[in-house]
Formats: C-alpha cells, sequence, structure tokens
C-alpha cells in the first residue's frame, strides 16, 4: 500500500519527538526516589534473596514466607526482588541508589562491607533483639567491627568439612562409615581410591581465582593454625611456620608422590564439583550445602555422598550467609527489616513450618543448612537438632561425624583483608600442585613478605 | 612539495569548487549561485531543523551517557577514594602509586606484552596465510570459508571451556593425541612455561575468523592481470606473494595489525576463565589485575588508574603508529 506523500514529514517529527521523549526518559530514569512509604505508617522494604524462576520450589517457598510475613506484619510492605550477592555489580547498584534495603551477603563480604562503610549500622536497633543471645556467637563476630557495633544478621552457618563420594569409598575397599579423621589417612584413601584407575581422582584441592588461599586457610585452620595473626597492634602474616609447611607437604606428597590428585589443576569450586557429581572424585573440602547441589546439578543420591569434619579436627574456616542493611536506609526500614528476619530466620516457633514446607515440596531436610542451619546455641539448638532428625528426608547418618563435632570444633572467621592474602596465597598452592620442585620454605617466606606488604597497607 | 604541501593544496582546491547540487538541496543558501541581495530560492523550515537536532540530540545524550560521562567519571575516580557512600575524597596520585607498588603490576605488563607479542606471531601471520590459502582454492571455497569462520561463532566461554578440556594434562585431548603417537606430553595450562602459549592458541583460533574474511576481501580486490603480468616477468609464488600480495593489502595489514595490538593488549576472557592467571601469576595480564581491583577487591580508585595507564599506552601507540603510517604514504 502507497503512504500518502504527506505523512512521511509527520512520520519523521513523530519519531524524532519519540525519540527525544524516550531520551529524556532514558536520562531521567537514572536517578530513582527512596520512598520508604512512612507518610502513612507504613514502611516498606525492598529485600533480595528471592529466587529466580528456575527454581520453581524454592521461589514458591520464599513467596510463600513472604505472604504469610505480610500478612502478619501488614504494617509492613515487603517488596523482594531476585538476586544475592554479587561483588561485579554491587558498587554500581550502591552508586545507583539501587541497591535493596535489606540485602544478602556471604560470610565473605561483612568485614569488607563495615570497613568500607557500604553497611548500616544496625546497633541500636537490634539492641532489643533477644532471640540474638541464642544465635552462636561466632556467626554474630562476622557482623561485627572491632567495636562490636553489629551490622547485620546472620541467617545461616556452614563450616567447612570433608565431603566425600561413599560409593567411591566401597568400591575402593574403604569403609563409608569410618570417614578418614586425620590428614594421613585422608592420603590413604585418596591413594586407595586413585588406585582405581579410569582417571579417578582421591582427592581435589582448588588453586584459582582466590579458591586456592580460602582453602589453604582452612587447611590451616584445621591444623590449629591461622593465616594472618590479629593479636598484636597490626596484623601479620602467620603461615610461614611448621604447619605452614606440613600443609604443603601433604599436598604435595599427595599430587606428585602418590599421583592420587589427578593431573588438572587450577580448580575453582565448580570444577570439584563436577568430578564429584560425575563419580570420579573421592573427596574434596566442601561445607554440607554442597551435598544437595550435587544431588540437584547432577541428579546424584544422597546416599552416596557422605560429610566428616575437618581432618585434624583442630579448627575449622566458618562459612554462612545473612542480611545487612543500606547505608541509606532509615531507622524505620531497618527497625521493619529487622523484624523480617527474625520472623523468617530467628523464630523457633516457625521451625516446624519452615520444615513442613521444605517436606512439601521435596526439599532436603537433614542437612545441617536450611531449613535446619546450624546457627543455634544451647536449648535452641536441641530444640532444633532433634526436629531435623525426626523430619529427615535424606540419610542423616551419613553426615552424622559432621554434625556431633560442629559444636565442639573450634571455628574460625576469614582473615582480613580475605580475597587480597587469598590472591597471595593461590600462587602458593598453584606453585605446589603445578611445580614439583616446588621450595616450600621459599614459598611461604615470599608470599609472607607479600601478605604483612599488604596489611600494612591501609585499606 | 611535499607530501604534506599536496595534500593541502589539494584539499585548498576542493573547497574552491563550486557547491555541488548535493549541498544546495540541503537548503544551505549558496553566495555563488544567486545575485547579491536576492532572497534564497527556499527558506528553511524551523521544524526540518528540529527534526535533525532531536534526533542529534538523542545521538549525543546516548554518546554523552554511555561513553563520554563513564570515560571522565573513570580518570576522575582514578584521583579519588570513594565508597559510593559518602562524597569522594581526593587522594592525588595514591593510586597509582599503590598500582605501581603491586609486585604484580611489572608481571602483568611483562605478561600483557608476551601475549601481544606471541598473538601477533600467530595471530597476524596465521589468518593471513589461511587467506592466500583460501584464495588460492578453487572448490568448496564456501565450505572452506565457513570453517574457518565457525570458531567466532563460538562464544567466548565455550571456547575456552572447549580448549580447557583439550589441555587436561590428563585425559585430554592433546595430551591423548601425543601419547598415542609415543610422542612427550606437555602441562600445557599447568606450566607457567607453556600456560600463555596456550591461551594464544585459544585466541588465535576463535578469532583468526574475522581477519580471514577480511584479507580475502583484500585479496579478492587485486586485479588479476597484476599476478598475470608477475608472471609473465617469470615470478615464482614466493615473488608474487612478496611483490604483488603484500604491497597491495598493505592497507588492510596495517590497519588490522592496530587493531589487534589495541585487542590483545586488553586480554582478559582466556586468562580469566582458563587460568585464572596462573600458575604462580604466569598469565595475570593488565586487565585481569584492573578487574581484581574493580571487582575483588572493590577497590575502584586503583582499578581507574590502572586502566588510565592502559588507556593512555593504547592511546600512544595508536597516535605513533598513525604517524609511522602517514609519513610512510
Amino acid at each position: 500500500m502507497n503512504r500518502p506523500p504527506s505523512s512521511r514529514p509527520r512520520l519523521l517529527r513523530a519519531g524524532a519527538v519519540l525519540v527525544a521523549a524516550g531520551t529524556v526518559l532514558a536520562a531521567t530514569a537514572c536517578g530513582g526516589s527512596a520512598d520508604d512509604g512512612s507518610g502513612d505508617g507504613r514502611v516498606t522494604i525492598t529485600v533480595n534473596g528471592r529466587p529466580p524462576e528456575a527454581q520453581a520450589v524454592e521461589r514458591a517457598m520464599f513467596d510463600a514466607d513472604v505472604a504469610e510475613f505480610e500478612e502478619a506484619h501488614p504494617e509492613i510492605d515487603l517488596e523482594a526482588v531476585e538476586g544475592f550477592m554479587d561483588p561485579n555489580t554491587f558498587a554500581a547498584r550502591l552508586a545507583g541508589g539501587q541497591l535493596e534495603d535489606v540485602f544478602y551477603v556471604y560470610f565473605t563480604d561483612p568485614a569488607n562491607l563495615i570497613a568500607r562503610g557500604q553497611a548500616a549500622d544496625i546497633t541500636e536497633q537490634a539492641a532489643d533483639m533477644a532471640i540474638l543471645d541464642s544465635v552462636r556467637p561466632d556467626a554474630l563476630d562476622v557482623f561485627r567491627d572491632g567495636e562490636g557495633r553489629l551490622y547485620g544478621i546472620p541467617t545461616a552457618n556452614y563450616s567447612m568439612g570433608l565431603l566425600y563420594n561413599r560409593a567411591l569409598f566401597e568400591e575402593a575397599g574403604l569403609d563409608p562409615d569410618a570417614p578418614p579423621e586425620t590428614w594421613e589417612e585422608v592420603r590413604e584413601a585418596a591413594d586407595a581410591i586413585a588406585g582405581l584407575g579410569d582417571d579417578r581422582v582421591g582427592f581435589a584441592e582448588l588453586s584459582a581465582n582466590n579458591q586456592g588461599g580460602w582453602h589453604f586457610t582452612a587447611w590451616m585452620y584445621a591444623m590449629g593454625g591461622q593465616v594472618v595473626d590479629t593479636g598484636g597492634e597490626t596484623p601479620v602474616a602467620a603461615f610461614n611456620n611448621e604447619q605452614g609447611r606440613a600443609v604443603l607437604r601433604y599436598l604435595h606428597d599427595m599430587r606428585w608422590a602418590d599421583g592420587s590428585m589427578g593431573e588438572q589443576q587450577l580448580l575453582e569450586f565448580e570444577d570439584a564439583q563436577r568430578m564429584m557429581g560425575s563419580g570420579n572424585l573421592g573427596m574434596y573440602l566442601a561445607a554440607p550445602d554442597n551435598v544437595s547441589q550435587l544431588v540437584n546439578q547432577f541428579e546424584g543420591d544422597f546416599d552416596d555422598y557422605g560429610l566428616a569434619p575437618m581432618p585434624g579436627g583442630l579448627g575449622t574456616l566458618a562459612g554462612g550467609e545473612g542480611y545487612m542493611f543500606n547505608p541509606a536506609a532509615t531507622p524505620e526500614q531497618i527497625e521493619a527489616g529487622l523484624t523480617y528476619l527474625e520472623w523468617r530466620f530467628l523464630n523457633p516457633d516457625r521451625f516446624q513450618a519452615r520444615i513442613d514446607r521444605s517436606l512439601d515440596n521435596d526439599a532436603p531436610v537433614g542437612l545441617p543448612m536450611p531449613p535446619t542451619p546450624d546457627i543455634w546455641t544451647g536449648e535452641i539448638r536441641e530444640q532444633q537438632e532433634a526436629l531435623r532428625l525426626e523430619n529427615a528426608n535424606v540419610p542423616v547418618e551419613n553426615y552424622q561425624p559432621f554434625v556431633d563435632a560442629a559444636e565442639q570444633m573450634p571455628t574460625r572467621i576469614e582473615p582480613p583483608r580475605a580475597q587480597e592474602v587469598y590472591a597471595v596465597l593461590d600462587t602458593v598452592m598453584q606453585a605446589v600442585l603445578t611445580d614439583e620442585a616446588a621450595d616450600f620454605d621459599a614459598l611461604l617466606g615470599e608470599a609472607e613478605t607479600a601478605v604483612n606488604e599488604l596489611l600494612a597497607r591501609p585499606s | 612539495m611535499t607530501n604534506a604541501t599536496r595534500r593541502r593544496g589539494r584539499a585548498a582546491a576542493a573547497s574552491d569548487a563550486p557547491a555541488t547540487g548535493a549541498f544546495r538541496r540541503r537548503g544551505r543558501p549558496d553566495p555563488a549561485a544567486r545575485p547579491a541581495g536576492a532572497a534564497p530560492s527556499r527558506r528553511v523550515r524551523p521544524a526540518e531543523n528540529a527534526i535533525a537536532y532531536a534526533f542529534l540530540a538523542a545521538a549525543l545524550v546516548c554518546f554523552a551517557v554511555f561513553s563520554w560521562f563513564p570515560i571522565v567519571r573513570g580518570v576522575l575516580l582514578s584521583f579519588q577514594r570513594e565508597n559510593f557512600v559518602a562524597p569522594p575524597t581526593w587522594v592525588g596520585l595514591d593510586n597509582f602509586q599503590r598500582v605501581i607498588g603491586d609486585p604484580l603490576f611489572v608481571t602483568a605488563w611483562a605478561n600483557t606484552g608476551y601475549f601481544t607479542i606471541l598473538a601477533l606471531i600467530f595471530g597476524f601471520a596465521v589468518p593471513f596465510a589461511v587467506a592466500v590459502l583460501l584464495n588460492e582454492i578453487r572448490h568448496a571455497r564456501g565450505y572452506f570459508r565457513l570453517l574457518v569462520y565457525l570458531p567466532v561463532m563460538l562464544p567466548p566461554i565455550v571456547t575456552a571451556l572447549l580448549w580447557r578440556w583439550f589441555y587436561d594434562p590428563g585425559p585430554g585431548l592433546f595430551n591423548e593425541t601425543l601419547r598415542a603417537l609415543n610422542l612427550p606430553t606437555l602441562e600445557w595450562l599447568n606450566s607457567g612455561d607453556t600456560a600463555m602459549f596456550s591461551l594464544v592458541l585459544v585466541s588465535t583460533w576463535g578469532n583468526m575468523g574475522t581477519a580471514t574474511l577480511i584479507y580475502l576481501a583484500a585479496l579478492q580486490n587485486i586485479p588479476g592481470e597484476l599476478y598475470e603480468a608477475a608472471e609473465l616477468d617469470g615470478a615464482g609464488v614466493w615473488q608474487r606473494i612478496r611483490h604483488v600480495t603484500v604491497p597491495q593489502t598493505r592497507f588492510v595489514l596495517l590497519a588490522l595489525l592496530l587493531l589487534q595490538i589495541v585487542a590483545t593488549m586488553q586480554v582478559f576472557t582466556e586468562p580469566y576463565i582458563m587460568t585464572a592467571g596462573g600458575p604462580e601469576n604466569a598469565t595475570v595480564t593488565v586487565l585481569l589485575l584492573l578487574y581484581r581491583y574493580a571487582f575483588v577487591y572493590s577497590d575502584f580508585g586503583a582499578a581507574s588508574a590502572l586502566s588510565l595507564m592502559l588507556f593512555v599506552a593504547l592511546g600512544a601507540f595508536s597516535a605513533l603508529y598513525l604517524r609511522i603510517t602517514r609519513s610512510t604514504g
């Protein structure tokens, strides 16, 4: 159809107006407004952590919780959004005023966010939360600064342990009900599993993207040592010692003398999960949530995996998750956020309801992770433990050695300037795992100098 | 007369030429085309200009918001300490001192230079050789061109993960092949000696398709008579390539050389996905270090300072390149 000639300029003009209007809109869209809706007595808060559509079960449970909360607290309007902590976008969202009022963090984040002033101080608002007395003090300490002021709330706590493949243990003639308790036993078990051939790997260790440094820290804690000594006036490196050399010696011997760590190195977490999920890996260091991830992602079987405490048993690295608050949040929004967090995560009255919801959705119950996270002490811990065992739909006996040891085993949080320290220690792990002639003393000495230099620098 | 004055002379002559019809059609007044004092033949309607300005404004705003503002902000950020909560504080050259004082600073630049040189040797020469070969092929040309271009269509992450498996020193494709041929195996990404070379192979394989097609297009523009004349003069294959092919594709070769250097100096995907900078920092590049400053350590000041250094280095190189290419005509 031919268009009348006169319509072209009009169309052009309309197009130009649209483009110009769109441009103005785009420009103005950059500046969002923070309306807490407090004018009518209602408080509006945005909270992230809503699972994506791909995780339909988790999303449905989350949405049901939010609906129930809003019904119980009509004065709070909760806007739930997708997403967890993403270091790649965090600063941009904070700078653009797009960061949620209550945002999800891993235990690796709070120290840095507090040091940089990127989270609100909630000490005053949390002062009357009696339930915090029953939360593990070490988990709460993750959210405190040097002066004891509080910046967030832990909602789940994981400590690292030894995740092992029970099926491969049996195949290698090892007793899956008696997992290794010392590093020497880990070495023997790894050797036996690698001896099965067919590219089986006895023990995998990470060494890329700072994850090597992270796991070196876990090894040091398990040996009773630490990575950074924070006791003095300024923190200093604390790994250039017998414990540090022992860590490297074990790794070196498993890698080169026994050949039980596979040939491909520079591994990251996903690599170890892939190897374990495909049934080719015997053991790696991980937190309990890895068990359900392996089952979900690789259609595995809970019966095939076991969890033991950190070998050596002298300590373990604490990990976990929680929520912090936008520095721009109003005191009312912080109060409302704390009300939500207490109702949803720190609420012994809802233990059974959370477990039932997981059972109804065929989500795992019985692991030391949500809906029964290991964040409690005293009577409440016992109450939750009883419910966990009573309602379990996974073989809890496979994880019992880990759970039994968890309460007694000293947990340590990450060192200060963790990611920078890990980056230095990554090279130590890489050297031991890729260079048979690695010089332990030289590696630890150079890493010590580098870590001390970075710790002396203002953050 | 020098080249430069000749060019200026031509430009001046062009500006003295009478206005073309196209120029008049846009409604601009053309003093030479009408008697003094006479009214212009057609007045410019304000609405017509408004439309032009509206379209121009959209482009300007887009460039300003998404290109110029971030560049200016990045430069400012390199002299500031910023937590995106409180107003930024000026710290002078502290960020630059922090970056230069980092033990990985020299390593990252040296690694980047090494990657660039290796990538030029392979990524520049190999596509040209392949293009010459493709140009000579008489049968199934389309099939071979598609074959060469296919890797470009793979997402870089897929390419990197695929090659990670090739490089696995245990059951990986390369070492399995070497074992089958009774040849010594290599540690590939596991060794500082071979890691960077391994990354260059991946990068070349993944990116050579585009360069090959551009070379091929340039080769096909060379008049066949030149080759015929060369052949009549008794020139062999190498002499034809040297005295006909290379001079005739010189401009494309030089343009791609610049693009190649600018691109390879910013190498990130391969080391990020395949080695994370290891083993023992053997593949830490400038951009990988920059990424760590920004997104691992949240030190945007240091990241901006390093990116400014890279910007200046690439800018200086580009200026030098343009100067050399201009002076050689």
